[in-house]
């Protein structure tokens, strides 16, 4: 079953010299407990395309179907209801609320969703490896353990739809492909359907499906 | 190179930019047009006392406050350097003057330099000189004038004949200026005098300079809080670009120069600025200043200012020196700041828990001065030290205790949203603390100052109900009309209580002694503070005199105690009196001893207690033609003594809304610049859900609550400001204490302004937030801040 499915996507931007288009036409599907990577050259559109996946960006034209809901036709506080039950999100740069310790960080999209379950995140933390590390700040943890926390915060609302740009490229390569091989186990226990951004064509060679992304066209 | 790329940073933060020149602008514009103000009351003082005195001269007076003219001649006779002197009261239609009357081949250098430009046949055979301003005011003036700035507002300046005309006083002079050395013994029945008019004027306005440079320097304080806060904020910003200025070679002595340079360019185009627009606050706020000082003091100052080259530059060098103390961190910092700093932006210093206890350190060491201040101190100074003690420990104390009761309520939340909440708010006090200190410092000063004018207006009507019970007052045209005035109302009134007053020196204060007649008027209505059993009684059997609570807080003297009375020596104090609004020290004993102790002095106003006032007044007009301005009836009285009072505290006023807003200003500075640093800590939010209008309104929130919490920590500062302001610094300013009332209506307007403010300040980077579409917040994800 098909859980994310981007349909003709087309964005352009303004720039002095006029509009310059991203994605012309882009189209492609992720069903549960699949993960797809997407690569591309820098500028070649794949934050972009994350971004509107996630209905942080709306396309010029083109659907985002999240289940059987049409993300891109929805106004800003229906993408966010949208986002905040069915979607999860990691970062490059981890983007955990710095103001919340690492228990309140991965529990906070859950509760957000009215979806918290209590022990399902403990699990989560003892298979992310953060229990001992709940009542920290993300300020005091190392780059690996902050993703570690971001990709629980993700997955312990239980996301139809997982999202991930550049989850490893702050990390280095040890500590990357751990965090990259937990993520990948549990979106895939969880029946995620996982769109994966990346530079790293191994990492990518280790997806269900891999799609390359060329001057706004998949290759 | 270096500089450019520095300076680049202020182009493309248009809004920072013109913070902090705003703020370094307003600091300089208040404290400035606050020192202009005091510099032109002060010169207009020079000049009172250069018209009718040597540098430091003395007078003779007589006790009844006036001599035969033969005494000039005799003493001139006998070789003692003296110049006579002629002073009255002149009413000219609507307004009112002193006629000052001398000699001029006698009179001290500086009424020559007031005659030096005018026509002397003239002068001899009538004609005078006037303050420009006061030329104005007449319509028909009562004697050809001659401009002239050597003479003080409010002042006509003739010779002494003319002034006798005038005043009904032929053969008469007021006293005697020294323009030589005193005369040992001094001759019979003389008094010497030693402060001269100028320089009384300088003791007794001196408080109220004060006031207004207290005011001054907190104003200038705020201001500078917004200059350190975006300076601060800049460099925070700029961490990335020094580290790759460094690592591209520039050496830290050239990155510390530019910085400096860059501060010094700021505070001259902020100081100038600062310096025009406090010429014009200064110009606005004069014509009030002066009001208030001729209402309070009789101060004769110009409602004009002038502009002075030095207070210029005195306002250009406190801009400067206000830029080096708010930006001096910042220097400090990028001197001691490695090649390699981390680029992140981070939390102001503060915002680590060792600053956060530093600071808590300072404040109770500021506190343990205050109260040793309070305990210890004396005088008007240690007041006023007191309050800046307490008033910056209590700032100093608002972050931290603001993050215990954010930290209270953040254990209290239960939805995420509200954890998120409080504990952000938390988190991002150290970068907001500044600002919110300015707040609760203005926010405090209002209270403090409103607190204390409200309690003062409350006793102040009281007071005048209880002192103004005669239906009307009469001012005589001369001694032998008011014998004449008593002899006919005498019959047709139920009661004419006479006043009569002679200058005297009480307890080595300047001041006065008054005739009280015995009668049920003032036994039943005077006001006591402290009094022995059976004052009136005593007081009529000549056992001793009132005085006034000035002369009682001075001198320290209670009933019990005695004041030595001139021609009378040492009299038991029988009761003290509220005064207020009056500076100078005065007594009180009952009419016959008075006339006994300083006969022939002449009755200057009589109060009249009747039950039909418009028939007595029609009776009045009359029989004696008196002009309708030598009659007042108890409603004027009342009315012109509010107004005094309303006046005396509008440049209060004025300051305040003005410190508020710079405060207001202070917060919109602060919140504008952070609104980019914010987007970091928003966007994962977002990401996660929440709605852009969601985040606006919370932002929105967050400036609401800090702004109440703020206002609640102002609240206790600002009665302590008030019990200081009342039971200190208006007792050594005044003389006068009062008792503290409280007015939560006035507290609830304060906070609804406050919260107007917060919001105004919050509203436009949440406008932002809300209506940016999310693009800002996007580029946090997209690329390393």
């Amino acid at each position: 079953m098909t859980l994310l499915a981007l349909e003709d996507i087309r964005k352009s931007f303004a720039s002095a010299e006029g509009a310059v288009p991203v994605l012309q036409g882009v189209s492609l599907g992720v069903a549960a407990g699949q993960v797809v990577a997407l690569t591309g050259e820098s500028g070649s559109g794949k934050s972009t395309l994350l971004h509107i996946a996630a209905g942080l960006e709306a396309p010029d034209s083109g659907r985002v179907l999240i289940g059987a809901q049409d993300m891109a036709a929805l106004p800003d506080a229906g993408r966010a209801k949208l986002r905040r039950g069915t979607v999860g999100l990691v970062f490059q740069q981890f983007n955990l609320v710095p103001s919340l310790t690492v228990g309140a960080n991965l529990a906070f999209q859950a509760r957000l969703a009215g979806v918290h379950d209590p022990e399902f995140c403990a699990a989560l933390a003892v298979r992310l490896g953060l229990s001992d590390l709940l009542a920290r700040y993300p300020e005091q943890l190392s780059g690996g353990q902050q993703q570690r926390v971001a990709i629980g915060r993700a997955l312990a609302a239980k996301p139809k739809v997982l999202l991930a740009d550049e989850p490893t490229g702050n990390l280095d390569e040890a500590t990357g492909d751990a965090v990259f091989a937990l993520m990948l186990e549990l979106a895939r226990a969880q029946g995620a359907a996982l769109l994966l951004v990346t530079h790293s064509a191994r990492l990518a060679g280790q997806c269900d499906r891999n799609l390359h992304l060329r001057a706004g066209r998949l290759a | 190179m270096t500089l450019t790329a520095l300076l680049s940073h202020w182009l493309r933060n248009k809004v920072q930019l013109a913070m902090l020149l705003a703020g370094l602008t307003l600091a300089t514009a208040l404290w400035s047009g606050v020192q202009a103000l005091n510099a032109q009351a002060r010169g207009a003082y020079a000049t009172a006392a250069a018209l009718v005195s040597e540098d430091g001269a003395s007078r003779l007076v007589a006790p009844s406050g006036q001599m035969d003219q033969a005494r000039f001649a005799e003493l001139r006779a006998q070789g003692v350097l003296v110049s006579p002197v002629v002073e009255g009261r002149l009413a000219v239609a609507e307004t009112r003057v002193t006629l000052l009357g001398i000699e001029p081949l006698t009179a001290p250098q500086g009424t020559a330099a007031a005659l030096a430009d005018g026509d002397l046949q003239a002068f001899f055979a009538g004609a005078g000189f006037a303050h420009p301003e006061t030329l104005a005011e007449f319509s028909a003036p009562p004697m050809p004038l001659s401009p002239s700035n050597a003479v003080p507002v409010g002042t006509l300046l003739v010779d002494i004949g003319t002034a006798q005309r005038f005043l009904g006083m032929e053969g008469q002079i007021s006293h005697l200026l020294l323009t030589g050395p005193a005369p040992d013994p001094l001759p019979d029945g003389l008094q010497l005098a030693q402060a001269s008019e100028g320089a009384e004027l300088e003791g007794l306005t001196d408080s109220f300079h004060l006031n207004l440079t207290a005011f001054g320097a907190l104003a200038f304080a705020v201001g500078l809080f917004i200059v350190h806060s975006a300076v601060g904020l800049a460099f925070e910003q700029r961490r990335g670009l020094f580290r790759t200025l460094r690592s591209l070679g520039v050496p830290l002595r050239s990155l510390t120069l530019a910085l400096a340079f860059e501060l010094v360019l700021m505070a001259f185009v902020a100081g100038l600025a600062g310096l025009a627009l406090g010429y014009v606050l200064a110009a606005a706020l004069l014509p009030d200043v002066a009001a208030t000082l001729r209402g309070l003091y009789g101060a004769p100052v110009p409602g004009s200012l002038q502009f002075s080259p030095v207070w210029a530059l005195a306002g250009l060098a406190m801009a400067f020196a206000g830029a080096v103390l708010a930006g001096g961190q910042a220097l400090w910092r990028l001197w001691h700041m490695p090649v390699l700093a981390p680029a992140q932006p981070r939390a102001w210093a503060m915002a680590t828990g060792r600053a956060m206890r530093w600071q808590v350190a300072g404040a109770l060491a500021l506190g343990g001065v205050a109260v040793a201040l309070a305990w210890f101190g004396s005088g008007l100074f240690a007041g006023f030290a007191l309050l800046a003690a307490a008033l910056l420990s209590a700032a100093l104390l608002t972050p931290p205790v603001l993050a215990l009761g954010l930290r209270g309520a953040a254990r209290l939340a239960q939805a995420p949203v509200a954890q998120w909440f409080w504990a952000d708010s938390r988190q991002n006090l150290p970068r907001l603390s500044l600002a919110l200190m300015a707040l609760m410092l203005a926010l405090a000063a209002n209270i403090g100052v409103g607190t204390m004018v409200a309690s003062f207006r409350a006793t102040f009507i009281g007071w005048l109900d209880q002192r103004l019970v005669a239906e009307f007052t009469i001012t005589p045209r001369d001694a032998a009309q008011a014998v004449a005035l008593e002899a006919f109302l005498a019959p047709r009134v139920n009661a004419v209580l006479p006043l009569r007053r002679v200058d005297a020196t009480l307890a080595g204060f300047p001041g006065a002694v008054f005739a009280m007649r015995d009668h049920a008027t003032f036994r039943d209505n005077w006001p006591l503070i402290a009094d022995v059993p059976d004052v009136w009684d005593r007081l009529a059997a000549e056992d001793g005199a009132l005085i006034n609570e000035q002369l009682a807080r001075r001198a320290n003297l209670w009933p019990g105690d005695s004041v030595l009375l001139p021609g009378a020596g040492s009299v038991p104090v029988l009761g003290v009196y509220p005064d207020y609004g009056n500076p100078l020290t005065q007594a009180i004993v009952t009419e016959g001893w008075f006339d006994r102790l300083y006969p022939g002095t002449p009755t200057r106003q009589l109060a009249i207690r009747t039950d039909d006032p418009s028939a007595t007044r029609a009776a009045l007009l009359d029989e004696f033609g008196l002009s309708a301005q030598a009659i007042t009836d108890q409603a004027q009285a009342k009315a012109i003594s509010m107004a005094i009072f309303e006046r005396t505290f509008l440049i209060t006023g004025a300051l305040n809304v003005l410190t508020l807003s710079v405060a207001a200003l202070a917060l919109f500075a602060t919140l504008v610049t952070l609104s980019g640093l914010r987007l970091v800590q928003l966007a994962p939010l977002w990401a996660m859900g929440l709605t852009l209008r969601q985040l606006a309104g919370l932002e929105l929130a967050r400036a609401l609550v800090l702004a109440g919490l703020t206002m609640v920590l102002a609240l206790p500062v600002g009665l302590m400001l008030a019990q200081v302001l009342l039971a200190v610094i208006n007792v050594q300013a005044f003389g006068w204490r009062l008792p503290l009332q409280v007015f939560p209506a006035d507290w609830a307007q304060l906070a609804l302004w406050a919260g107007l403010a917060m919001i105004a300040a919050a509203a436009w980077p949440a406008w932002r937030l809300w209506r940016g579409g999310g693009g800002p917040l996007l580029r946090v994800f997209a690329y390393e801040r």
